[in-house]
């Protein structure tokens, strides 16, 4: 029932367990859904609130809205260029929005006072499955992005300086869903950990600092993925000579 | 035991890959959609006509500038003939003066020098007369004091 080497009461932190639900032949991690609808429910109810009476002197959530949207559209200006950013800026800004949320609803929101019969609720990128279908989702759109903008042409990329880069560009279409998912995987779970060890070794005061810093990596870990999916949109729309 | 667990073999685990991850992309990919209709675009639209507006103020307000400071120049122009204009008019006029001036003093020099030489020339014509006189009553004088010694004798 463990996290390996603390067999005693660390057996709270549930760490790989699930809370299963079947559909037909299929099963899925409910508190993945769970934890992803209420956090998807907020956005949205922010996003509405904020576009209700939209005015050209800005007030309230509308202002928080139009930082965001710069924010997300420099971002996309800047990786994917000025030429195709306009079609990728929904899909980089959702994104940036669904994970920034997802890290941050899991390290803020106290889901543990709510009751599972298994598993917990967290944030919803601390499950694999979940960035791994985001890094597919990154994969597939980059493809997308190239062979739409360039047709055939995009396969130019990968003999692009001289032939020799063939196997390595071959390979980087494996590492680059392999390293965005892990990353993101990786880093909120650690958060997770590292917050829920502390609580359970010093319950006062020092797990602050790291609650912060937790903070601060989910925050970075959204851009981070955000900026990079748009990067490789970028590097596959790119015309080179 | 636990290490088998946690890589997840048969029931849970960090890596447990199920149905969680094709139901999470189409999430996502809905999510996209929902999100370009409900926040993108109509964020975007706002955001793009403020900036045009912006822009298009901008550009006004410099055609106004432009058209303040050609309007200033002109009317610096203006004021540079207007003032040459003005000082031309003064030099003239200080000419008129002094002329007339002149004109004046001449014209009362001559005046008085003329009524000089008519006061003059009539005490001349009066002395004159007046010495004729005497000396026609002086001869006179004479002629009867001659004439008397004649008789006399």
């Amino acid at each position: 029932m463990g996290f390996l080497p603390f067999v005693f009461p660390l057996a709270e932190l549930e760490v790989g367990q699930h809370l299963y639900w079947q559909i037909g032949n299929f099963r899925i991690h409910g508190q993945v859904f769970m934890t992803s609808w209420l956090l998807i429910g907020a956005l949205l109810a922010l996003v509405v609130i904020g576009t209700k009476k939209m005015e050209r002197d800005p007030k309230g959530v509308q202002n928080l809205l139009e930082f965001l949207w710069d924010y997300i559209r420099d971002l996309a200006r800047t990786q994917i260029g000025e030429k195709v950013y306009r079609d990728w800026m929904p899909f980089i800004g959702t994104l940036f929005l669904f994970i920034f949320v997802s890290n941050w609803g899991g390290a803020l929101v106290p889901w543990k006072l709510i009751e599972l019969p298994s598993g917990e609720l967290g944030a919803p990128t601390a499950d694999i499955n979940t960035t791994v279908a985001l890094a597919l989702l990154v994969s597939l759109s980059y493809f997308y992005a190239g062979l739409s903008n360039k047709g055939l042409r995009y396969f130019e990329y990968y003999v692009h300086p001289t032939p020799i880069m063939l196997p390595f560009k071959i390979v980087e279409d494996f590492t680059k869903p392999l390293s965005l998912s892990f990353r993101l995987f990786g880093n909120i779970l650690a958060d997770e950990l590292v917050v829920a060890v502390l609580v359970f070794l010093v319950p006062l005061v020092l797990p602050v600092p790291v609650m912060f810093l937790g903070l601060f990596t989910s925050a970075i870990q959204a851009l981070i993925f955000a900026t990079l999916a748009a990067y490789y949109i970028g590097e596959a729309v790119e015309e080179h000579h | 035991m636990p290490t088998l667990f946690l890589f997840g073999a048969s029931e849970g685990g960090l890596f447990d890959f199920d149905a969680t991850l094709p139901l999470m992309a189409v999430q996502v990919v809905l999510l996209t959609f929902i999100l370009n209709a409900l926040f993108f675009k109509p964020v975007g639209r706002v955001v793009e006509e403020r900036e045009d507006f912006v822009n298009t103020s901008r550009a006004e307000a410099k055609k106004k500038i432009a058209e303040v400071e050609r309007l200033e120049t002109e009317l610096k122009e203006q004021l540079k003939e207007a003032r040459l204009e003005a000082q031309k008019v003064i030099l003239e006029a200080e000419q008129d003066s002094e002329n007339l001036y002149k004109e004046a003093l001449a014209l009362a020099t001559s005046e008085a020098n003329a009524s000089r030489e008519k006061a003059r020339r009539e005490i001349d014509s009066q002395r004159d007369k007046a010495l004729n006189q005497l000396k026609s009553e002086a001869e006179n004088l004479g002629d009867l004091i001659v004439e008397r010694l004649l008789a006399n004798k």
